[in-house]
């Protein structure tokens, strides 16, 4: 563990690139030539990629254990927490001082100590936890409880992990990420045969890996933000590009393997039993396939049935679908999905990632009529293809996205390879663009703000924004909170909006202040709904702070009518 | 009526005629300490220890100071004030005012540990107490200072084996010295910034001994490889930077003790080092005061009064000037508003 904790504290000082790289390569070289260290060594690749074992230990009774163990009140420990921002290391400044124990492994934490827990009840576990934190160090102590909460964070990328891991293992990084997939999918048990499988000889592991159903890195797409005149310059003629909508869904790989078939999230989480109606989906395509695609959810009603792209509801509906834990025939019936298919990756069972996109596209078009051939009824939808003579037809028939309830468009050159991960750089020709809609904007007033976490712990920087109930000039109009946001300021912007928060608070409801209006944003989404849940009846989609109006007074913020405005005309929440 | 109470100028003796580290000018200013937050220009005359007398004629310019030592009894209209060692910074003081056996004492900033510039504090008893509070919460809890420093000496020695340059921020005045006095300086040449420098002479001056240091001004470029430098905290991210070549950097002060606001500033080191009491400290301060009734200012002071009132004390939040903004010691890296 200490090993592990001494990584996670150089990872965390560390401020630059090189550095934590060159940590990270320490680390696993380390553990490589040390095979009594494997097991320890799979479980910080794991918990480093992203990887959360089921939690053991609920938040009330680490809440407990810092009130009790800390010997402080219950309202000093709030207190505490909303200062720090982050309940490990809260509890790491509030437990009393160690007094050295036997030094324990990380697999060991995990395999002796912290797995077992599960069965334990409240008091038993409060006992042992209290016990261990006084064996340990605070560096040792904080990664305990950031092991407990899942929320390792510390800035490393997993593309970092990965070109760690491929340079210790001396494979090509593409190999590793591949490696990796599904590596860190919550709920694993990992074992030093975990990480022998990681760094081990080529060959071998990937048959293994293609036998288990792992799914590949998934491509993913870069921002085109440049005007519609600079497109032939840099894309060239718009006839080499493979375009398609941007839709609003869950991107996901649907693998089918002998036996069977896997669902694969983009956060490499296995999401097959969430979905049950596409087993029979999957069974209609041959052996040895893997598409990437989306999960959308289909209308209902006269929509029923008709597997097209006009039939996706609005991505609240998937929402709803998201949030349930177990699917029943109801929720089946009443939010139905489609998985839209816009890539195949495999072909009996055979890595086609290299052949260029316009090959994978006709392929694909054959594999799903093939399959909706088998099973008419599959919720199964070939992304259609969208056409326009050149850049400016195409940027014609992006307008068309927000009516049509999509993001934008795609853009995915002809010729270009399947890439791994987000590649950089408009002379590559695996990069895919997202040329999505500009974002939707109001000026609207910030009348919450709470103290957010992590880097901002402490600081101000998550805010609630409110437009007024009506025109300026009206008797008793109000402001009505429609979202909350907390990205697109800098630093310096944050720290002072923090100030101005600070000197302004009304009142506190614990780590909320509501605060006398002054302060006035534009905020950007990019989408919008009618939403029951919400106060205002209205739902945006990713708010963010575009620009602080410093030059706009409060009362020339917008209305809740001009954000109205904004609902497409067939919304229907 | 009480013996002291605010007023718009500052913390106020009506009796004795004077104010404690008022923020606007007045007639008689009793200084605690040197700090800009506490120490203002324009009043008439300014009370204060011998020590913190060349620090206000430094930073205030040609003032009228009266300046005393610690224990010299000053009386006034039958008020006695006394000056008491608050360990805080150089020439720091607690004031101890007394009228018909009615004692307060207003501590001003304070750190119960001996940090070797300063003289320690020293515990007053008192029926109120007049406390800072900036450190007020029960996850601020210093380790020893030999640690710290132990760990800033290895720190330093490692970048300098990797010929880096090493920059501190810190206050310039009483954690610049601080950790001059307990810098090794068999590891390297010692730079100061052009804030602190002169600073350091008036430590000298005062018979406190600091290892050579030069001022960043007069050296080559190619000199900074190895060395240690201390800068104000306004430094980080600057311009001036640039003539270091590769440098790591860190900051000195209790806001290290949370890791948001460490890595927030994208230093490389966070020395937990601060002159203000831990939360720990405070309570054994207030408890060693014998004080029924506690006044507390600045950082956290409704945590502290409420616990205390928890336990029995009459303890309430005053609002005061002092430790607000950029001015403040440690404040120059908290999060509060710039």
């Amino acid at each position: 563990m200490k090993a592990f904790a001494d990584l996670y504290r150089k990872l965390d000082a560390a401020t630059s690139t090189r550095s934590k790289q060159a940590a990270l390569v320490d680390y696993f070289s380390q553990a490589c030539v040390e095979p009594a260290s494997w097991a320890s060594a799979a479980w910080a690749a794991y918990f480093l990629a992203g990887g959360k074992p089921r939690q053991v230990v609920s938040t009330r009774l680490l809440r407990r254990l810092a009130i009790e163990g800390g010997e402080v009140p219950e309202w000093l420990f709030d207190e505490c927490y909303q200062n720090v921002g982050d309940l490990a290391e809260t509890l790491t400044l509030l437990l009393p001082d160690y007094h050295p124990g036997e030094p324990l492994s990380l697999a060991d934490w995990m395999r002796s100590r912290l797995l077992p827990m599960r069965s334990l009840g409240d008091d038993e576990k409060f006992a042992r936890l209290r016990s261990w934190s006084r064996e340990i160090g605070s560096d040792e102590c904080f990664v305990l409880f950031k092991l407990i909460t899942g929320g390792l964070r510390v800035g490393v990328s997993r593309l970092q992990i990965v070109k760690a891991l491929a340079y210790v293992a001396q494979v090509d990084e593409a190999q590793m990420a591949q490696r990796m997939m599904g590596y860190a999918a919550t709920g694993r048990i990992l074992e030093a045969k975990d990480f022998a499988a990681l760094i081990g000889e080529v060959g071998g592991i990937e048959a293994q890996a293609l036998e288990q159903g792992r799914p590949y890195p998934f491509c993913l797409a870069q921002s085109w933000q440049r005007p519609l005149d600079e497109m032939p310059a840099v894309l060239g003629e718009s006839r080499h590009w493979q375009v398609e909508w941007k839709f609003d869904g869950i991107r996901a790989q649907l693998i089918r393997r002998a036996p069977g078939w896997r669902l694969w999230s983009r956060g490499e989480d296995l999401i097959s039993e969430s979905y049950p109606e596409f087993g029979a989906l999957a069974e209609a395509l041959p052996v040895g396939v893997a598409l990437d695609g989306e999960i959308v959810v289909t209308r209902t009603g006269d929509h029923a049935g008709i597997m097209d792209i006009a039939g996706i509801a609005p991505f609240a509906s998937l929402q709803q679908r998201l949030g349930r834990k177990t699917i029943s025939e109801k929720t089946r019936q009443d939010l139905p999905v489609a998985f839209i298919a816009y890539d195949a990756l495999e072909w009996e069972g055979i890595d086609i990632r290299a052949r260029p996109q316009r090959d994978r596209r006709a392929l694909l078009e054959t594999i799903v009529a093939a399959a909706l051939d088998h099973a008419p009824a599959a919720p199964l939808i070939l992304s259609p293809l969208v056409t326009g003579a050149d850049w400016s037809a195409l940027a014609a028939e992006r307008e068309r996205a927000r009516s049509l309830g999509f993001e934008g468009l795609m853009l995915k050159a002809r010729e270009g390879v399947y890439g791994v991960g987000r590649r950089k750089g408009s002379d590559r020709t695996d990069v895919w663009w997202k040329w999505k809609l500009d974002p939707m904007s109001i000026d609207a007033v910030l009348i919450y703000a709470q103290r957010g976490h992590g880097r901002r712990s402490g600081l101000y920087s998550d805010y609630t924004f409110a437009v007024w109930s009506d025109q300026e000039g009206a008797p008793q109009r109000t402001l009505v909170p429609f979202a909350k946001a907390y990205s697109g300021l800098t630093d310096a912007e944050m720290r002072a909006v923090d100030a101005i928060v600070r000197r302004t608070t009304l009142e506190t409801f614990g780590p909320v202040s509501s605060v006398t209006p002054t302060l006035v944003f534009e905020l950007g989404f990019e989408g919008i709904g009618a939403s029951r849940r919400h106060k205002s009846g209205i739902a945006v989609r990713f708010p963010r702070m575009l620009r602080w109006r410093r030059d706009k007074p409060v009362a020339e913020a917008d209305t809740l009518g001009q954000l109205r405005a904004l609902l497409p005309v067939h919304a229907d929440g | 009526m009480d013996l002291m109470a605010p007023s718009p100028f500052g913390l106020q003796c009506e009796a004795g005629g004077f104010y404690i580290d008022p923020w606007r000018p007045v007639s008689c200013a009793v200084i605690t300490h040197g700090h800009s937050d506490h120490a203002r220009v324009g009043s008439d005359l300014y009370v204060c220890h011998r020590s913190t007398a060349p620090i206000l004629r430094k930073r205030l310019g040609d003032v009228a100071i009266h300046a005393v030592e610690y224990g010299e009894r000053l009386i006034k209209n039958s008020v006695t004030i006394s000056l008491h060692p608050a360990g805080h910074v150089l020439g720091s003081a607690q004031a101890r005012v007394e009228k018909d056996g009615d004692v307060w004492v207003a501590s001003g900033d304070y750190k119960l540990e001996a940090d070797g510039v300063c003289a320690p504090f020293e515990p007053l008893r008192c029926r109120v107490f007049i406390t800072e509070s900036t450190f007020a919460l029960p996850i601020y809890r210093w380790r020893p200072q030999a640690e710290i420093f132990s760990d800033v000496n290895g720190w330093w020695r490692s970048n300098a084996e990797r010929e880096l340059a090493s920059i501190i921020y810190a206050y310039s005045l009483g954690k610049a010295q601080r950790i001059l006095a307990h810098l090794d300086p068999a590891i390297g040449e010692i730079y100061c910034h052009g804030a602190i420098e002169p600073m350091n002479a008036i430590h000298r001056d005062a018979g406190v001994r600091l290892p050579a240091t030069r001022s960043v001004g007069e050296a080559a470029k190619k000199a900074f490889a190895g060395a240690m430098i201390l800068a104000p905290p306004s430094a980080a991210g600057s311009a001036w930077l640039r003539r270091f070549g590769d440098y790591s950097d860190a900051l000195a002060s209790g806001w290290m003790q949370v890791r948001g606001n460490r890595r927030r500033r994208g230093l490389d080191r966070g020395f937990v080092l601060s002159d203000h009491a831990d939360w720990p400290e405070l309570l054994e301060a207030i408890a060693a005061t014998g004080a029924q009734r506690v006044l507390a200012t600045h950082g956290s002071s409704g945590p502290l009064t409420r616990y205390l009132r928890e336990r029995g004390l009459d303890a309430t939040a005053l609002e005061t000037r002092n430790g607000d903004g950029t001015m403040s010691e440690d404040a120059a890296a908290t999060p509060d508003p710039p």
